[in-house]
Order: C-alpha cells, then sequence, then structure tokens
C-alpha cells in the first residue's frame, strides 16, 4: 500500500509558529511521525511521499496548496492519503480537512485524518471524512496513529466500517439501518434499570451540541430592504412538485408569489408529517403569512418582497441533511440577493 | 443562513427549539398548528394578529438585540 502523508511545519520538523509562513514542500518517505505511521500500518506498506506545509500558508494559499496536494498524491499513485494528527491545531486541522476532503473527490483516493473534538476543522469536516478522535494530548500520539492506521486499511480494502465508538472516530451524524434482537421497550428498560442500579449504559440518542451562531447585523433601512419568506412548515404547491419528504426531508423548494395578496388554500397542500395541517391547509397565510407581509410591502415598510418563499419539512431530520439544505438555501438567497428572512416554523 | 451573515427572524412557537439551535433572532408564534393565525378568530382579528407578528419580526430584524 503506498501512503502519502501530511504533516504541518511542525511535526514536519521545520520548526514551531516561526516556520508558519513555510511554502508546501515534498520529501521522500516518511518523516516524524510518518514513521511510527509506517510501522502502525504494517508490512507491505510505505509511506512514498510526506508533504510538509506552514500553518499559516496553507491556510493563507489554500487553493494553491490544494491543487498542488492533489496533483502529488496523483503522482504518487497513493492508495491511502493521511493527514494529521493535528490534535487541537487549529489551522493544522482546518488544512488537513481541506486537503482530505480535496483528494478524495478529485481523485477518489481514500483519506483519513485525526484532530480534537474542540478542533475548528473537525466542526467543518466531521460530516464529510472520518476524523479519529485524537484527543487533545500529542502524547498519545501512537494510539492514534494505530486507529488511523486501522480505519485507513479498512477504507482502503472497502471493509465495512464500524460504529464511532468502534472505530474511534468523531460522530458524523450518519444514520443507518440495524439489525437489534431485542425491541425498543426492552431496550429501554434495561436501560432504566441500569441506571438505577448505578450501572454502566449507553444511551441511543446522543444529544447534538451546537455552538453559537454570531448574529448578523441589523437591517438598516428595510424600506429599502428585500425581503424572503421561508418555511420549514412543508407548505408546497398543490401536486407536491419537488416531491418534499413529509419526513427527513432531502430537498426543499421555491415557490412563485409574484402578484398574489394572499394565498388559497386550493392551491397547496402540507407535507408534514409533524403537526395537524388542517389549520393551514384553511389558509396558508396562517404559516406563510403573506397577506400581512404583502401589505406591509405596499405601504413602503419593506422595499421588495422576493417573488418565491422557500420550503422544506422541519421533521425528524439528520443534522447532515438540514445543514447541506441549509447551505444550498443561502446559495439562493445571496443569488438573489435578499437582505433579510422572515422564517416561520411549525 | 444566520451563519452565512443574512439576518433572519424565526417566527415559531418552539422558541426553547429555536435557541438550541442558535436562532439569534426569534419571535413567538401564535401555535404550532397556525404559527401567524388562529382559527378560532374572525378574519379579521386574525388578520391584525398576523400584521402584529410580522411587525415584531420586522422591528426583531431591525435591532442587535438578541430576541425571543
Amino acid at each position: 500500500m503506498r501512503v502519502v502523508h501530511y504533516l504541518n511545519q511542525f511535526y514536519g520538523g521545520l520548526g514551531g509558529e516561526a516556520k508558519a509562513g513555510v511554502p508546501l514542500e515534498t520529501r521522500e518517505g516518511a518523516v516524524g511521525p510518518g514513521r511510527l505511521l509506517e510501522q502502525v500500518l504494517g508490512e507491505g506498506t510505505k509511506v512514498v511521499t510526506t508533504l510538509v506545509c506552514g500553518d499559516n500558508y496553507a491556510v493563507e494559499h489554500q487553493a494553491e496548496v490544494t491543487a498542488s496536494v492533489v496533483e502529488k498524491v496523483r503522482e504518487a499513485r497513493a492508495d491511502l492519503f493521511v493527514a494529521g494528527p493535528c490534535f487541537e491545531a487549529g489551522r493544522y486541522g482546518m488544512a488537513a480537512g481541506a486537503l482530505c476532503s480535496a483528494v478524495r473527490s478529485a481523485l477518489g483516493v481514500p483519506v483519513i485524518t485525526g484532530m480534537a473534538e474542540e478542533n475548528p476543522g473537525a466542526d467543518l469536516y466531521r460530516e464529510a471524512l472520518y476524523i479519529i478522535d485524537s484527543g487533545r494530548s500529542a502524547a498519545k500520539m501512537r494510539d492514534v496513529l494505530i486507529k488511523m492506521a486501522s480505519l485507513g486499511r479498512k477504507l482502503v480494502n472497502k471493509v465495512p466500517i464500524g460504529l464511532p465508538t468502534e472505530e474511534g472516530y468523531l460522530r458524523r451524524g450518519l444514520i443507518r439501518d440495524q439489525f437489534v434482537t431485542k425491541t425498543a421497550a426492552t431496550r429501554l428498560v434495561d436501560m432504566l434499570v441500569a441506571k438505577v442500579k448505578g450501572e454502566a449504559f449507553e444511551s441511543e440518542m446522543v444529544a447534538t451540541s451546537f455552538e453559537p451562531i454570531p448574529m448578523p447585523p441589523a437591517v438598516k433601512d428595510l424600506s429599502k430592504a428585500k425581503l424572503m419568506l421561508v418555511t420549514d412548515g412543508g407548505l408546497v404547491p398543490k401536486g407536491n412538485p419537488d416531491k418534499i419528504e413529509g419526513m427527513a426531508a432531502t430537498r426543499w423548494g421555491a415557490y412563485r408569489i409574484e402578484g398574489l395578496d394572499d394565498l388559497s388554500g386550493e392551491d397547496y397542500e402540507i407535507s408534514h408529517g409533524g403537526y395537524d395541517p388542517r389549520f393551514v391547509q384553511e389558509d396558508p397565510d396562517r404559516l406563510v403569512p403573506l397577506d400581512a407581509v404583502r401589505e406591509m410591502e405596499k405601504r413602503g415598510m419593506i422595499g421588495k418582497l422576493h417573488p418565491e418563499f422557500i420550503s422544506t419539512s422541519g421533521l425528524a431530520n439528520p443534522l447532515s441533511n438540514t445543514r447541506r439544505m441549509g447551505k444550498e438555501m443561502v446559495e439562493k438567497v445571496k443569488q438573489e440577493g435578499v437582505d433579510a428572512v422572515i422564517l416561520t416554523s411549525t | 443562513m444566520e451563519k452565512a451573515g443574512i439576518p433572519v427572524v424565526q417566527i415559531t412557537s418552539a422558541v426553547p427549539i429555536a435557541k438550541m439551535v442558535g436562532s439569534n433572532r426569534v419571535v413567538l408564534g401564535h401555535g404550532i398548528v397556525h404559527v401567524t393565525g388562529d382559527a378560532s378568530l374572525s378574519p379579521e382579528d386574525e388578520k391584525e394578529l398576523r400584521r402584529e407578528l410580522v411587525k415584531k419580526a420586522l422591528n426583531a430584524l431591525q435591532s442587535t438585540d438578541k430576541q425571543g
């Protein structure tokens, strides 16, 4: 197995923060932690190329570094691309995530990296990549490399990947089917009994934590602003043209409302399995308040109402889905020059 | 969208959920099943209720005070 390994200037042996501006360098063979990586990957594995780059350079010249790294991995005919582990080093983690992501999508080469959960690179790439949870301490280098090697090997050999707790990677927010022998009721009572007895048990629902989002600036002059209506209440035109699912929706739609002063229930339906839709069916303005907003547009309180509203169905949806749709909506909103959004949620 | 810097006001009756996921501008809606309406009111009163909610939402968009 041929491996290409990416390291920052520190682990690449160039030096500390003073060398963070060093451009990408190519070394033949394993360097620093790469030697250990080669060892734990076992017989028949060779780190053919090590790429070393300063943390600042990698972040400031991301496009250039990414393109060179992809090219080097291609030239090396690598079977596996390994970056880090990066522990808590933020710039290192961001670079490792971006490079892994680029190598995999450009070349289809399996990739593996390692980071602490607190690393901003983990926040950004944990859904897209397998990131071994390295913890904060570089003293754990060997343990982390063993896990990275094991998972990397599985990816190369296309062996099924176990759960995050089994393999040691950061939860990706993926949901998959699994056969179990006990019903939910039995499992629940087992857990409860264990809890009461003070024994260990593992919850099947892991609470997700959300990082705070900085508040976007206030709209300075609403009378000049373009406003858009968005809802996660599943209001769609009759026939549900985009086939938006009523639960765990993977799709969203934008629907024309230009020239309309009011929404009529005859033209719409609700694709949402989580609330009683009768009232909104009777009058969709109860979810998408077009009539009131249109009045305010006519009175000049709002510059312009965007001629479409966006809708999807917000129910029992994995975060990986909703985040993707959110990003897609942002693209649309930016493209249309929308200044502010009213989101109505059931 | 807020992460991308777009001001968003969320009208919802599930304020704790909105806050949990990090919404900065939240206006309390008028029930889960009719966020911006109320079937038990006369059409005129219902529309007035909707105007008030939208006005609150517009005010929130023009402010940087944490809402909700």
